[in-house]
């Protein structure tokens, strides 16, 4: 028994802090979804399991995660390491992993184009697709990316070119019941009043992120 | 080389030693004991082309290894996940908090540079690797010196002098402290091999001296609030201080070339 599920899921960034995106979601089956490229951040996430796992890896009293992330371009480094154990750390406090002791549940990403804000649409991807594979989560979760320039001023969602300019990026995995914080990664130098405003804006944005996932989740199974 | 050691008790930190200038082949180097967690720092400098994107940059490489020495969970082959993950942290940390200008690296722009090969090893894993390996560095950091190098303009080769050596300008001191989580309720710093273990996460703060953090690092686990972040900041404060003050304390102590 498997299941499967393959999600692209894109972004565009306003700078009036609103989100808006348009996912595509196909079948495993035939493993080619279509999506429209439009030069944005674009992260295709399958997700397979509950399924078989080798002896060496396998926990007897939960699921084993195991996230691998490959980059557009060249071979998957030490960057790309560091990132998958950031996602699947996330994954790991978000999805119930004892009710499949024993086996396994993998998720693959697959980096389309880099626009700014990598990350956080990886753990996007990475839910949605938890969420179509019908592996059991206690929470939804998502990422959001918050820049701050040399003077202070905060921008949700940078571009790539926002981000070089940056003095700092941040970005959190939020989950969807409380808004606490799950993950938290950053670069740059930063002041601990600045990360609480980064914080609280982040909440903010993650609402629109999880009605999205309500939405379009929606219209998938409407379909059907 | 002198040695000088320190013991310290840090409150409720594990005890903090630090030994500097161990390893008398390498340019610089220091081993830290962070309660039962070892970690040596070994520093090399050698000349490499400066990048064509920055000419006036030099390199800093560093590279955490954990030996199947340290302890039993680690096998012998190519690094595993925890040691690129600790590799990765050193490299953001660096970046971030500008501990030294790469500027200071470059000897002439477009032609040579310092490289600084920063290889950090192991030797006793008791939990709170990040928080020792940032110490260990730090530490080494401070350690190195560089001899004085010129380029002849005859033959356009770089000579050394090895008689006039000079410490490195490290602008920030960045010093981490680690929490496990426990089911977002309990936090306990600096957890041991067996703490962390059990925790559901794990939250790594790097704060330099201004108060300026340098990373936030939470790679999942049960969430926290903004209360309880706010808690570890200020925990994060203090451990700069009593860090600050035995890294001072020890330089002061070893004795002057």
């Amino acid at each position: 028994f498997w299941g499967a599920a393959a999600v692209s899921l894109q972004r565009s960034a306003h700078p009036l802090l609103c989100y808006v995106a348009h996912v595509t979601v196909g079948l495993a089956q035939n493993f080619l979804p279509e999506w429209t490229l439009l030069g944005d951040t674009s992260v295709l996430a399958g997700v397979y399991g509950p399924a078989e796992v080798k002896v060496s890896k396998e926990i007897f009293n939960k699921a084993t995660l195991e996230v691998i992330l490959r980059p557009k371009i060249g071979l998957p480094g030490v960057a790309e390491k560091s990132r998958e154990r950031l996602i699947r750390n996330t994954c790991e406090a978000v999805v119930l992993g004892t009710l499949h002791p024993r086996t396994s549940i993998t998720v693959v990403l697959q980096v389309i184009s880099d626009a700014g804000s990598l990350l956080a649409c990886c753990l996007n991807a990475a839910c949605m697709a938890l969420v179509d594979a019908g592996v059991p989560m206690r929470s939804l979760f998502c990422g959001v990316t918050c820049a701050l320039d040399s003077d202070g001023t905060l921008m949700l969602d940078p571009t790539a070119k926002q981000e070089k300019e940056a003095r700092a990026v941040l970005t959190f995995a939020l989950d969807s019941v409380e808004r606490k914080l799950l993950m938290s990664t950053t670069k740059g130098l930063y002041s601990d009043a600045e990360l609480q405003q980064c914080l609280a804006a982040a909440q903010a944005a993650s609402q629109h992120v999880f009605r999205f996932y309500r939405e379009s989740l929606q219209r998938r199974y409407s379909k059907s | 080389r002198e040695d000088g050691g320190r013991v310290q008790n840090c409150g409720t930190f594990g005890v903090l030693q630090e030994i500097f200038g161990s390893i008398s082949t390498a340019d610089g180097s220091a081993l830290v004991k962070l309660g039962n967690t070892t970690v040596i720092c070994g520093i090399k400098a050698e000349f490499a082309a400066p990048p064509t994107d920055a000419p006036d940059k030099g390199y800093v490489v560093p590279n955490v290894d954990l030996p199947p020495l340290c302890s039993s969970r680690f096998r012998s082959g190519p690094p595993g996940e925890e040691a690129q993950v600790a590799s990765q942290f050193i490299a953001d940390v660096i970046e971030n908090s500008q501990i030294i200008q790469k500027e200071d690296l470059c000897i002439s722009p477009g032609k040579l540079a310092w490289v600084l090969y920063c290889d950090l090893i192991c030797l006793d894993y008791d939990g709170n690797i990040l928080d020792a390996c940032t110490f260990a560095l730090l530490a080494a950091l401070k350690n190195v010196q560089l001899p004085e190098v010129t380029i002849s303009e005859e033959t356009a080769l770089a000579e050394v002098n090895l008689k006039k050596k000079s410490f490195l300008n490290i602008r920030t001191h960045p010093v981490a402290t680690s929490f496990a989580v426990f089911d977002d309720t309990l936090l306990i710093v600096d957890p041991t091999g067996e703490e962390e273990h059990l925790a559901t996460g794990t939250l790594t703060v790097v704060m330099d001296e201004e108060g300026k953090l340098c990373c936030l690092h939470k790679p999942g686990g049960s969430g926290l609030t903004g209360a309880k972040l706010q808690d570890c900041m200020s925990r994060a404060v203090t451990r700069h201080k009593e860090v600050k003050k035995l890294m001072d304390e020890v330089v002061k102590s070893m004795k002057p070339k």
